[in-house]
């Protein structure tokens, strides 16, 4: 296969939400010695901004949106430790960190967001559910993380969002992180309420969002 | 006299019930259930179970799981505040109740949802308290005007206080159930007394797939052992956190119920428990819970189905709808859903005021969902014979001009036979435009202000209504908040 031929691949494999091809897809390329952001470029993003479009078409419904970009995920799993290793720059919009509140363990939409902001090109961390306030604080430090994004969903770990707010005001650390928060009881007029920076209803919302913030450091994206 | 059949909806087939038990026990014994309790952990070692410490898993065998459906009673007998009027969770019974903890309340007026205040639980209650169809109560909203923390105690106080029908409740944190309990206990003087005669259920809520957290283990624990029934709220969305299939689906329902019908029983023998749930379909798009959906309703009837099978007591939500505000979503998908759960025979059904999926109530739409349960039981009291001859007799002597108003036959019948619904409009078109086309929503509004109006708050006893005070206060005390409403 010739690298064009690899690319065209690779956005096959993205669009079909074929995993084992888009991971050793991305073997082939380390394999051929291809230019690996551009492989990022032209292969797996151009594949998931397909899928984008095929999902607004309204062709694509949440198990494509989901497997392509998990498609991506475990392919970029191995091209970036790669691109680290010969300190190859990687393009990323952000730092993000993603958890579910503690006392909470659902984290079905924690998990859409996160898959889907690291499809289209954030760096995420992802805690898991059950997370502890603090420790959203002490990795976002840690990473020097653009974002802190909040789930809750129930309605009582959703005061745990108000909680951080006020904890990183008394830290000093607010207006350093960008903000987000989500879950199934939370709405745009509770966000604002509570001083966050972004609200979204749901995964593809999330991205706009993450976006947004990102070309307007200084804007709200509520 | 030939007595009426009741009419009965069924979708599964004995082989495929059987089927669907057989793999949840499978799934039980081979792949385990996830479990966040070192107290409910230790217990299944004790029966004999193995469990992983490290992922808090516990395979439980066949064995305890046939014997513990032995020992769970078929029927449940719950009893109002005055513990005088006794209600049969069981067999066929139907019984309504609200639904449960939602955050909002539908205004009527804005035609927008609102934070929802004491005030409003407080109306809420005293409304569910008048409404014939309507057998029970639930801590149907949670107070924004309190703290996050006492909350889950703090609506069933209100509960209590402003309502004699048996509460639908539950708790949010651990710490929640001791003075939940107490306030129980208050009500009916001993804990002997309380576990002879249980005013409350509580609903537990497993993790889809497959997980109890420290809260709900805890729940069912504590709750067998003071005897207060256990309502299991299984939630599978099928295609995220269940199977896609509604088979599918159903299989892991059934696992999530049995197990938790296990650890009650591991508890203490003989421990209530009610085979509840809701589940939904998800919606592949949006990402919401299509509680709505008739996909949604068909998994409810079937877990039923085989919860009958097993001759256990059996709860559902539905007569809930996902739309915003009283329009004809919130009637078609409540009416689809009561008529549903009627003819499954669930008996307890949870739903009734709420709309926005779970996370709203209405007051008007209470009122109007009251009078789709009243349909409801009329369908299922059926047709039956009511003279012998059926109508022979009433049509000696018939004339041309003969007609059945003035029969006495029509006045012995006619209640019996009908029911006498107040909001749906079967007025003429010309009284609708005089009465500036009111839409039932509105008729609705005007009963909920007259019926609030007309029926005096239920009255606690005096000394009850200060240890429930008492109790209040000792919980936000030890919770560290320093006042509540």
């Amino acid at each position: 296969m010739d690298e064009e031929e690899i690319l065209r691949e690779i956005q096959t494999a993205v669009i079909d939400g074929n995993k084992e091809d888009s991971e050793s897809l991305a073997r082939q390329a380390i394999k051929n010695d291809m230019n690996l952001s551009e492989v990022i470029e032209k292969g797996y993003t151009i594949g998931i901004q397909k899928v984008g479009d095929l999902w607004q078409k309204g062709e694509y419904f949440l198990p494509e949106l989901i497997t392509s970009a998990e498609c991506m995920k475990f392919a970029m799993n191995i091209l970036i430790p790669q691109m680290q290793k010969g300190k190859i720059m990687i393009n990323s919009l952000g730092k993000i960190i993603i958890g579910t509140i503690e006392g909470d363990i659902h984290d079905i939409g924690k998990n859409l967001v996160a898959s889907l902001l690291s499809a289209n090109g954030f760096q995420v961390f992802d805690l898991g559910s059950d997370v502890r306030l603090e420790y959203f604080i002490e990795k976002a430090e840690e990473e020097d993380a653009d974002f802190i994004c909040l789930s809750s969903l129930l309605t009582t770990t959703m005061l745990g969002q108000k909680r951080f707010i006020e904890m990183l005001k008394e830290k000093n650390l607010f207006g350093r992180f960008k903000i987000m928060v989500g879950g199934a009881p939370v709405n745009r007029k509770w966000a604002e309420d509570i001083g966050a920076d972004g609200y979204a209803g749901n995964a593809m919302s999330a991205v706009v969002v993450a976006k947004s913030l990102t070309a307007n450091k200084s804007k709200k994206g509520l | 006299m030939i007595k009426a059949i009741r009419p009965k909806f069924k979708l599964l087939s004995d082989d495929f019930i059987v089927k669907i038990i057989e793999e949840a026990c499978c799934i039980l014994e081979k792949e385990g259930v996830f479990v966040e309790n070192e107290e409910v952990l230790n217990l299944f070692k004790e029966a004999g179970m193995e469990v992983t410490k490290s992922n808090k898993r516990v395979f439980i065998k066949r064995k305890l799981i046939e014997d513990s459906l032995s020992s769970t009673p078929s029927l449940i007998k719950l009893y109002d505040r005055s513990g005088h009027k006794q209600f049969i969770i069981g067999g066929d019974q139907v019984h309504f109740a609200p639904g449960s903890t939602a955050v909002t309340i539908f205004d009527h007026k804005t035609q927008e949802q609102k934070k929802a205040l004491t005030e409003d639980l407080i109306r809420f209650t005293r409304l569910t308290d008048c409404l014939e169809y309507i057998h029970f109560q639930s801590t149907a909203i949670i107070s924004g005007d309190v703290s996050g923390i006492i909350s889950d105690c703090y609506r069933l106080f209100i509960g209590l206080q402003f309502s004699e029908k048996p509460i639908v409740t539950g708790t949010f944190r651990v710490e929640g159930f001791k003075p939940m309990r107490d306030m129980l206990i208050a009500i009916r003087g001993s804990k002997d007394a309380l576990e002879r005669k249980p005013l409350a259920i509580f609903d537990a809520c497993p993790s889809p797939p497959l997980k109890w957290s420290n809260l709900t283990s805890q729940s069912l624990i504590d709750c067998a052992r003071a005897g207060i029934p256990s309502e299991l709220i299984s939630m599978g969305m099928t295609g995220a956190t269940s199977p896609v299939t509604i088979g599918g689906t159903l299989v892991q329902h059934v696992a999530e119920n049995l197990s938790g019908l296990v650890i009650c029983q591991l508890a203490k023998k003989g421990a209530p428990v009610i085979f509840g749930g809701s589940p939904s379909v998800f919606d592949m798009r949006k990402g919401t819970t299509r509680i709505g959906a008739i996909e949604t309703m068909m998994i409810d009837s079937a877990y039923i189905q085989i919860a009958k099978y097993l001759n256990l007591p059996t709860h559902a939500y539905m007569g809930l709808s996902d739309t915003k505000s009283n329009d004809n979503q919130a009637g078609f998908e409540s009416g689809i859903g009561i008529i549903l759960s009627a003819l499954s025979g669930i008996n307890v059904i949870s739903g009734p005021g709420m709309m926005d999926f779970e996370s709203c109530q209405s007051i008007e739409k209470l009122v109007i969902d009251n009078e789709i349960c009243g349909m409801a039981y009329r369908l299922i009291d059926g047709i039956s014979q009511r003279d012998e001859p059926i109508a022979v007799d009433l049509f000696k002597d018939i004339t041309q001009e003969s007609q059945f108003l003035s029969v006495p036959h029509t006045r012995k019948w006619y209640r019996k036979e009908l029911t006498f619904p107040k909001l749906i409009d079967r007025d003429t078109y010309d009284y609708w435009i005089n009465s500036r086309k009111k839409s039932i929503a509105d008729r609705a509004y005007e009963e909920v202000g007259r019926l609030i109006k007309e029926n005096p708050s239920s009255s606690l006893d005096k000394n009850i209504r200060v240890e429930l005070k008492k109790i209040m206060n000792r919980y936000a005390k030890d919770s560290e908040i320093s006042s509540f409403k």
